[in-house]
């Protein structure tokens, strides 16, 4: 997203940081979560799950900025972040 | 230090019957987005989850009830409001949310649904808008559009459907709003403001159906999530008179009606129990 000029507080706001998690056997391959995702995180993944629905997977994990969008418009519980410094101690 | 290490547990997952997950929606339903919502509602509004109940009817929407883990009722069809009642009357404690379709609640169950509003019943309505009855093959409903294509009307819908919104604030709703499965978040806020809110709530969710009415309208999931961005005003506080549900110019979503009034209770305590509501009162 680009701004046409820069918030005075930019330097004091800290951009939260996500990591997706997918449950590929869940996924119905709406493409819901990789449409509406305002980072832009998400693609057709190439490989199958076992209905034979093609998942997502995640293109651009440093994008994600943990608004869980993805989770909420998901109708098959299929996708989920998590907040990234929790995850990762 | 895996970043993306395997994990199979949703956070909704203590709130499912995982071992029935995946469900039955197609692909592209909009019904688990709007019952996911319903659920994510349920946890942050902190109501008691051991006291709270879902009902559902039949249809795709009346699967609902068989994929939350908390007491859940599948009932006959139409007749989800009837056994709410009934719980709720029998159980004031109990929060009973009424989840269930267009087709359930308004055509078969239409009298139960303004009868409830009516007496302004303790209950949260969650109404899955499709526009048809998808479960059953797409036939047309009381709520498909003017001249959309359905099974049994192929060329075109002659009738106008139902203003719902409208209707449940007529027959006295508490609290209308109306929301599609893309404003997830409104949506969210709006199911908890109305598990909260004492009296008759109704929420009506637009939801694409896209193996029954989409395919005969031309209408893709995505390109129904796309039409429910471009062409949706939010109103809040609009009249629900003139609340808009129109592909073509354009569809009102908001927060339509908020009011508090005496629910069935209340007023059933304060009429035939007046004796019994003194002693309450002498007793605080």
């Amino acid at each position: 997203m680009k701004y046409w000029r820069v918030p005075l507080d930019a330097d004091q706001i800290e951009v939260t940081r996500g990591i997706v998690h997918i449950v590929a056997e869940r996924c119905k391959g709406c493409g819901y979560c990789i449409a509406f995702c305002p980072r832009d995180v998400l693609e057709v993944s190439p490989r199958y799950n076992a209905k034979g629905y093609h998942p997502p997977q995640v293109k651009r994990a440093d994008e994600c900025v943990n608004c869980h969008y993805c989770e909420i418009i998901c109708p098959d519980f299929a996708i989920y972040s998590v907040e990234a410094s929790a995850d990762l101690v | 230090m895996n970043k993306t290490k395997e994990r199979n547990e949703h956070p909704l997952d203590e709130l499912l019957r995982t071992d029935r997950i995946p469900h039955i929606w197609c692909p592209g339903c909009g019904i688990g987005t709007a019952f996911s919502a319903s659920l994510v509602a349920m946890k942050t509004s902190a109501i008691d989850l051991q006291k709270t109940v879902m009902v559902s009817g039949i249809g795709c929407s009346g699967r609902g009830a068989g994929y939350i883990k908390l007491d859940s009722y599948h009932t006959t069809h139409g007749r989800a409001i009837p056994f709410a009642t009934g719980m709720k009357l029998a159980n004031p404690e109990l929060n009973v949310v009424v989840f269930s379709g267009d087709g359930d609640l308004f055509a078969i169950g239409g009298n139960h649904f303004i009868h409830a509003a009516r007496r302004n019943i303790d209950l949260t309505v969650v109404c899955v808008n499709n526009f048809n009855y998808g479960m059953t093959g797409g036939q047309a409903a009381a709520t498909t559009p003017c001249n959309a294509r359905t099974t049994t009307t192929p060329r075109g819908n002659p009738e106008t459907p139902f203003n719902l919104p409208f209707m449940a604030f007529a027959a006295g709703a508490s609290y209308v709003a109306r929301w599609t499965i893309l404003h997830t978040r409104d949506l969210t806020k709006s199911v908890e403001e109305a598990l909260l809110r004492r009296g008759f709530s109704f929420i009506e969710v637009l939801a694409p159906c896209p193996t029954s009415y989409g395919r005969r309208n031309k209408q893709k999931p995505l390109d129904t999530l796309k039409a429910y961005q471009e062409r949706t005003v939010i109103k809040h506080a609009c009249h629900p008179a003139e609340v808009q549900l129109d592909f073509e110019r354009g569809i009102t979503l908001g927060k339509f009606f908020d009011l508090e009034r005496p629910t069935f209770l209340d007023m059933y305590d304060r009429t035939c129990r007046p004796q019994e509501r003194i002693e309450k009162s002498e007793a605080v």
